[in-house]
């Protein structure tokens, strides 16, 4: 039997780890599948009837329920349901007859583009205006600007939309259009400028959480021992906040991004409703008012999925980043408010006296 | 921590102020209104005049008495939503956190299912599936927002319960419901309080979009995210229809927001 030797070789220390947490996301990934299916079935509505028209004989709304498998036990419902998901065939959209996967094909670019978007800009600008606030504690620009971003935060997201749509609808202010009626012969990225009022709307909201998460680990981190040890040692102030600080500051930024980029696909509908953006908040928005519920349902499952598969990345990026839980040699599943789980009525008894 | 220091905090007094006045406008609103919310009064889109400062909205309200009678709605659900929510959550989180391990994995692995589901979008599957009562509205609102609680709840009751104060109420064998209720309760409340201000403030911004949507408060009912619906069209021709709603929303939930974070800043002060 061959030595396990030559370090190039050796797995890393976080896979066992992440295959578990894999198999977790996974599982996940199953329930939400499960609470989507059945929550669709709860719709008051028959996709026949849907379908047919609300003039369309008994006979035929029969015969096509049952074209449709609709009278099969809803556990066989399901079951068919989940293998063609998992071949990537999401039914057909009672709407428009075309393929549910094709128009959410077609429409997550664009929510794609403008979710990025909106990252590319909030988070350098939350990393610089959290370090840089927290560097100046407690001076009158750190007062200011907290209270400025205070205020932001209180505003609900869409009230911000509705804002600067107002201002850039006024003939003065004609710079930017104001709603975004892409022309769909033209690529997205021809027209860049129907993006940016959106991603404007939605940075100005997802903003202050994350500086002000950056803002409060920094200080955190400055206020630590090892940043007293360095000062002693006499390590420039600069090379403490770049290479001491800002690395472990940035960990719980990670966790920050992944819960801003949740409540942001929640943002983004209303916004992209509100700018008219054909993205698939909008698609999402008309099924609902069309009761489509293929549509429904795969617009549902795309969104959570995602969500599902944001969480399992920045929980990978949160263990790489983190050098002890990298080459821990067990890690349990990361604890999104930072604490371990621990057991109250069982605890190891064990304190010295 | 309810002692009278509470009020020399300055957040916590101008949040309280701008809250209250929200609230009573809300509250008296209905009878200082001049005319019914569903009277037709003006013109379409009528401009501000004498009779009516804010103008008319797009079937001819008096926008003035729409924004008086359209108050109520919108504070008590979202009242609502992150009272059920709190209490809920609050049961869920306490329960996984000081249970054993199955029943709290169990529990955090159920909010995380949860929390996969954008709040709105939850929310939106919900009402649209199931219609678009008020207390409907109400409770999936409140079940959007319960995960987040039991995570708070959860985390804080697990920092709270490795405490000595904790294990020397053990040890001097009172029950376990006392020492939840008597013990863990009273230190996990803080971190509850200052996300029951936030949940206010999300609460306000998403109830008023679902309006804004089209899936709140039906018509011709008053309600400020309706207002804003409704009158979007002539946001040009009369902002005002369009932005004394938006700006009372905002307004309601800036104070929310500030009450929570002065609870917060009040809190912390009182550790140190």
């Amino acid at each position: 039997m061959p030595e396990p030797c030559a370090t190039s070789h050796r797995l890393p220390a976080w896979l066992p780890w992440f295959i578990g947490r894999l198999g977790y996301g996974l599982l996940t990934a199953w329930v939400i599948s499960l609470v989507v299916f059945i929550a669709t079935q709860a719709l008051p509505s028959d996709p026949a009837r849907v379908i047919l028209g609300p003039d369309a004989p008994l006979e035929s709304i029969q015969t096509l329920r049952e074209q449709l498998g609709l009278n099969r036990p809803i556990l066989l419902q399901y079951l068919s349901w989940l293998g063609q998901v998992l071949h990537g065939d999401l039914g057909i959209s009672l709407d428009s007859n075309q393929p549910v996967a094709g128009i959410i094909l077609a429409r997550f670019g664009n929510t794609l583009a403008l979710l990025g978007g909106v990252l590319l800009v909030v988070v350098p600008l939350a990393l610089s205006i959290g370090v840089s606030l927290a560097l100046r504690r407690d001076s009158r620009l750190d007062r200011w600007a907290l209270s400025a971003l205070i205020f932001l935060k209180a505003t609900p997201g869409f009230l911000l939309a509705i804002g600067l749509v107002l201002l850039f609808s006024m003939p003065q202010f004609s710079l930017l259009p104001a709603v975004s009626i892409l022309d769909p012969d033209k690529h997205l990225w021809q027209q860049l400028e129907f993006l940016l009022l959106p991603i404007l709307a939605l940075s100005l909201s997802s903003l202050p959480y994350l500086a002000r998460l950056v803002r409060a680990s920094m200080i955190e981190a400055l206020e630590s021992d090892y940043v007293s040890a360095a000062r002693l040692r006499g390590v420039p102030e600069w090379r403490i906040v770049w290479r001491h600080t800002l690395p472990n500051a940035l960990v719980p930024a990670v966790q920050g991004v992944a819960l801003t980029l949740r409540t942001l696909i929640g943002g983004a509908l209303l916004a992209e409703v509100i700018f008219s953006y054909p993205g698939i908040g909008t698609q999402l928005n008309t099924a609902i008012q069309m009761r489509d519920l293929p549509l429904i349902q795969g617009v549902v499952l795309v969104i959570t999925l995602g969500v599902v598969a944001i969480n399992l990345l920045a929980d990978l990026l949160t263990v790489l980043l983190t050098p002890r839980l990298r080459t821990a040699r067990r890690v349990t599943l990361i604890q999104r408010n930072r604490r371990g789980i621990q057991s109250w009525w069982r605890r190891p008894a064990a304190k010295a006296p | 921590m309810f002692s009278a220091s509470v009020w020399r905090e300055p957040q916590i007094r101008r949040g309280g102020l701008v809250t209250l006045a929200i609230v009573l406008l809300a509250l008296l609103g209905p009878w200082l209104a001049p005319h019914a919310a569903t009277d037709m009064v003006g013109g379409v889109y009528g401009p501000p005049s004498g009779e009516a400062p804010l103008g008319h909205d797009f079937l001819g309200h008096d926008v003035v008495s729409r924004l008086l009678s359209g108050g109520v709605s919108i504070l008590w659900m979202s009242l609502a939503a992150a009272a059920i929510a709190l209490v809920l959550g609050t049961a869920l989180g306490l329960l996984a956190g000081l249970s054993r391990q199955r029943l709290d994995q169990a529990i955090t692995w159920l909010a995380d299912v949860w929390l996969a589901f954008p709040d709105l979008i939850l929310v939106l599957l919900i009402v649209s599936m199931l219609g678009r009562a008020p207390w409907l509205i109400v409770m999936t609102v409140a079940i959007a927002f319960t995960p987040g609680v039991i995570r708070l709840a959860r985390g804080s009751a697990v920092a709270v319960a490795s405490q000595e104060f904790v294990e020397a109420a053990q040890m001097m064998g009172f029950s376990r419901t006392r020492i939840l209720l008597r013990e863990i309760l009273p230190n996990v409340l803080t971190p509850l309080l200052v996300h029951f201000g936030n949940m206010l403030t999300w609460g306000v911004g998403m109830l008023s979009g679902l309006s804004f949507l089209g899936y709140g408060v039906a018509p011709p009912a008053a309600d400020w995210g309706l207002m804003i619906n409704e009158n979007q069209a002539g946001l040009l021709v009369q902002p005002w229809a369009v932005l004394a709603p938006a700006l009372l929303i905002g307004v309601f939930a800036y104070g929310t927001n500030i009450l929570a974070e002065g609870i917060a800043r009040h809190s912390a002060g009182e550790r140190k």
